[in-house]
């Protein structure tokens, strides 16, 4: 069990954190709202504990990592994982850990850690992941709102700066109310910072926005114009729900560069987010060879529910892409029917103007009042049709392309240890034959060679169960957000709906009786 | 003047029938092109029919507001059958005048026929003091057709539910074009019926007795480009006739009709222009659910998890919206659009008529100036003074009649718009009544799901 923990094959992007790390800092502290669980933790002793590392870890933003490794042992367990599955076990919480402790994206374990690690494996009961769940029902206590957005500068090198308000209760932010102003680079920024910490040892983390050269070139020209307007809003909103996604992971939320994003003034200017800059230009190469690669990669499934999930995956993101593309023709064309609809309150208007008969020219001119504030209505709608619907489709269709990447992150990681093992066997073969052949030199290091691919064959093993284990909870965790997230979306569409009926309701009355009296 | 509209009601058919007659009988046969329009009754549009909702009886919703039922002399089109490119209307008259031979009449008439009829009515000078009642539109059904063969041509992005629906409602439209064309023909025919000086005209005698085909040509070119020429001199004659000739016009009545018309043309034949549009985006927002529909549908059968029933229950919301919106759109169609379109058409027969008078103006003014010189050189007074007594005559009755006619002309218009409007009120109240009901029972079950 404790060698589960021990960290994989370090990547790129961690040295600088692994050093940091080996402060021997106690990265098992858990969110404060575990807090708040604690009545259920089945040892409350610790947590106080946890309490001060949380403190300690806040005044010292600059300390990156600390959070960095937060084990997500309970969360929302995925009611898929059977109770035999072998990657169960190693699931569980050092020693607390009530509702949710983080999970150590491993490259940070120490060996104080191991040890620390999984000492006793806590059943994996469906009563203990409920409690569980209704514990993290209301666990995060944190509200972004993104707002005001103010053009910075003037002509190619202006840029939109949106400010971020956070409202929280969480003791790891310095203040329960603190806004900052962002750039949308930053957001790339974070979202890169992100990725490159979690994705590959599987965490789902949420897209961000996608750019867009030609809208905010017009902003950037200052076109003052509706289209641009539209654009900025439709930005900000992007960013916000991006932005409220990501907090609500709770791995996530423990990352300091989500918190130096929220929280510090000053941010370094990410410009590796440019797509010409020399890491847009090597994220393109490497999203072409990941796509040569995965089609290349035939892997062994060994275990159904990745097939499933993978198979249920791909449907999903299917049916919403066609509708996605149905409701955003839904949105092009109420917004037509409402230019249309102003257009003829506005012929009506001149018709009741020239003609005759007083009563009937009243009628007439009540007419193209209604219609006049039934355009209003349809405008209204379309707004609803696509920031509360078009745009949560479009959000999880790039939400399950992030899945998918996830997948397939698992899939190298197999494709890895697989290599390893084939590597090892070579060794193997390579060091009998220099037995054979009598060369003692060389074969001592042979042996090495040997030792040394053991431990990696060992390694990749582990990684490979690490990332499997993650990846359902995570998916898990997602499956529950989307089932929430759509429901609530929909509520809200239809209520939408149901006012502008309601309206009309109210138009129409209105103008029946003008219409009886016409004499 | 009728022009009885049938409106595609709710699927709780409570429509209120106008007075029960036994019209429609059998019913159109759809062009079987490639066998894809059903021979759908006419008559059968009083039940339940399986592709369309269940239309009304012929509704006197029209554009005048009382059906005469005189006995004397009544008209309707019974049947109507469209074939390739022609649509055949079987007329049938019940009458008690001695004119016919026999009480009751029933002779297959096409479009051209209609439009000899009403052409030799607006050249007959004996009704120069008239509105002609406006000729009725050729029936279209080009547009539609396209649709459905495009339809037909197998679109491969569409799965079969989505085809079938969109089959549906494109027969539904083609429907409702065929309706309204026998509506549009029919209420022609009544209005001549219905009014004292123009029922008694022998062609009209003919148009419903003659049992042979009436073989009337279309126009040749010649005739086409006569009457083209003869709109341009007329709007000309117009002008001139008002402006450099100095023709006043004494009559304060007329000349507030004049300027009246005019504008009230041009006016609304621009609304019956927008009408035209909302309707028809209208009509591309209900096909839009269709997609939406059928992609939560799938949706909802993939699913696994807790939002299986959602989807579902969001997939028959859609399908039901899209019910509705479609019927708000044909309710504008029939209640706006057609009122418009009429309007248009029937205040262009009053212009014509005006215009008409003022050349009997123009015609007494001339004698009268030429009776003047004639008395002058004291040669041929007498033929002068009789062409002067004769334009006078003329010039009075035209006037006395085009009064008469322009204050019917009014009246039909309000009472048209009145009748209406209402309707038109009262249906989008209650679609709009209906949707609510429905969102609020569906946000019910969803809400009480979670």
């Amino acid at each position: 069990m404790a060698a589960e923990r021990e960290p994989p094959p370090l990547g790129e992007a961690r040295q600088p954190e692994l050093e940091e790390l080996e402060d021997g800092e106690d990265l098992f502290t858990s969110t404060v709202s575990t807090l708040e669980s604690s009545p259920l933790s089945p040892e409350p002793a610790s947590l106080p504990t946890e309490d001060i590392s949380i403190n300690s870890n806040g005044p010292k933003p600059a300390e990156i990592i600390l959070d960095d490794d937060r084990e997500d042992l309970f969360a929302e367990a995925t009611e898929e994982v059977s109770l035999d599955s072998p990657e169960r076990e190693p699931i569980l919480s050092p020693d607390p850990s009530p509702a949710i402790t983080p999970v150590t994206p491993t490259t940070l374990v120490t060996p104080r850690m191991e040890s620390k690690s999984i000492t006793a494996p806590v059943i994996f009961d469906r009563s203990r992941e409920e409690i569980e769940e209704e514990a993290n029902g209301d666990v995060f206590d944190i509200e972004i709102n993104v707002s005001d957005p103010e053009k910075v500068g003037d002509g190619m090198n202006a840029y939109m700066a949106y400010r971020v308000t956070t409202k929280t209760s969480l003791s790891m932010f310095h203040k329960n109310e603190f806004s900052v102003k962002r750039r949308f680079s930053d957001f790339l920024g974070l979202h890169s910072k992100l990725a490159t910490k979690y994705l590959h040892v599987g965490y789902i983390v949420p897209p961000a926005p996608e750019k867009s050269i030609v809208g905010m070139t017009k902003v950037k020209v200052g076109k003052e114009d509706s289209s641009s307007t539209e654009f900025v809003e439709k930005r900000r909103a992007a960013l916000e729900r991006y932005l409220q996604r990501t907090v609500k992971h709770p791995t996530l939320l423990q990352d300091p560069d989500l918190r130096q994003f929220l929280e510090s003034s000053e941010l370094p200017r990410a410009v590796n987010t440019q797509a010409l800059s020399g890491a847009g230009i090597l994220r393109m190469v490497n999203k072409a060879a990941d796509a040569v690669n995965k089609m290349t990669i035939k892997m062994n499934e060994s275990d159904a529910w990745f097939e499933e999930k993978q198979q249920q995956f791909e449907n999903l993101d299917q049916q919403l892409r066609k509708l996605h593309a149905s409701v955003e023709a839904l949105v092009c064309h109420r917004k037509e029917l409402s230019a249309n609809t102003a257009a003829f309150a506005k012929s009506a208007a001149m018709l009741g103007n020239s003609e005759d008969h007083t009563a009937l020219s009243r009628a007439l001119s009540q007419l193209a009042e209604v219609e006049e504030k039934i355009d209003q209505l349809h405008q209204e709608q379309a707004f609803a049709d696509f920031y509360v619907f078009s745009e949560l489709l479009g959000d999880y269709i790039r939400l399950i392309a992030a899945v998918k990447g996830v997948l397939d992150h698992r899939m190298k990681c197999w494709q890895k240890w697989q290599d390893a093992q084939v590597t090892l066997q070579k060794k193997r073969e390579a060091e009998a034959k220099l037995q054979l052949a009598n060369k003692p030199d060389k074969l001592q290091q042979a042996k090495d060679e040997i030792k040394e691919w053991e431990t990696k064959v060992q390694q990749g093993e582990r990684d490979f169960e690490q990332i499997s284990k993650t990846i359902r909870k995570e998916v898990g965790r997602f499956e529950k957000e989307r089932v929430k997230d759509f429901k609530t979306v929909i509520i809200k569409y239809l209520e939408s709906l149901v006012q502008t009926q309601q309206q009309l309701i109210k138009y129409w009355e209105a103008f029946l009786p003008e219409a009886k009296a016409i004499a | 003047m009728e022009e009885p509209m049938e409106m595609p009601p709710g699927e709780e058919s409570k429509v209120s029938l106008g007075p029960p007659s036994p019209r429609r009988g059998r019913g159109p046969a759809f062009p079987t092109q490639e066998g894809q329009y059903p021979a759908v009754p006419h008559g059968a549009l009083g039940r339940a029919s399986p592709c369309t909702p269940p239309s009304s009886l012929p509704q006197p919703c029209s554009v005048s507001e009382e059906l005469v039922t005189d006995p004397s002399l009544q008209v309707e089109i019974s049947d109507a059958v469209s074939e390739r490119d022609k649509v055949k209307f079987t007329v049938q008259t019940k009458s008690s005048l001695p004119h016919f031979t026999r009480p009751a009449l029933s002779v297959v008439r096409q479009h051209e026929d209609f439009v000899w009829l009403h052409d030799t009515f607006s050249e007959n000078d004996e009704y120069a003091g008239i509105i002609i009642p406006p000729a009725p539109s050729r029936p279209d059904f080009e547009a539609s057709r396209e649709k459905l063969q495009r339809l037909g041509e197998g679109n491969s992005t569409l799965t079969r539910e989505e085809f079938a629906k969109m089959k549906q409602e494109l027969e539904g439209e083609y429907l409702a074009i065929f309706k309204k064309t026998v509506a549009m023909h029919e209420v022609f025919l009544q209005r001549l019926a219905a009014h004292p000086v123009l029922r008694r005209d022998h062609n009209f005698y003919v148009f419903l007795e003659y049992d042979q085909d009436l073989s009337v040509r279309g126009k040749n070119r010649k005739e086409l480009l006569g009457g083209f020429f003869r709109n341009i001199v007329k709007s000309a004659d117009e002008a001139l006739i008002t402006g450099v000739s100095g023709l006043k016009e004494v009559d304060e009545f007329f000349e507030h009709e004049r300027t009246f018309l005019l504008e009230y043309n041009t006016r609304v034949r621009d609304t019956c222009l927008k009408a035209d549009r909302v309707m028809r985006a209208h009509k591309s927002l209900a096909e839009d659910y269709i997609p939406i529909s059928v992609a939560l549908s799938s949706l909802g059968t993939q699913e696994v998890c807790r939002l299986q029933m959602s989807f579902l229950k969001l997939a028959e919301l859609f399908e039901r919206l899209r019910k509705l919106e479609d019927r708000v759109a044909s309710d504008e169609d029939l209640k706006l659009s057609d009122l418009f379109k009429y309007y248009m058409r029937d205040s262009q027969a009053a212009k014509d008529l005006l215009y008409r008078r003022l050349r009997a103006l123009a015609d007494y003014e001339n004698a009268n100036k030429a009776l003047d010189r004639a008395r002058m050189r004291n040669k041929e007074v007498k033929p002068a003074e009789a062409h002067q007594q004769l334009c006078c005559q003329r010039f009075e009755q035209l006037s006395a009649s085009a009064k008469q006619e322009l204050t019917d002309f009014k009246s039909r218009r309000i009472s048209a718009f009145r009748k209406n409007l209402i309707e038109l009120a009262e249906l989008e109240l209650k679609h709009a009544k209906a949707s609510s009901l429905l969102l609020r029972n569906t946000l019910i079950v969803l809400k009480g799901d979670a």
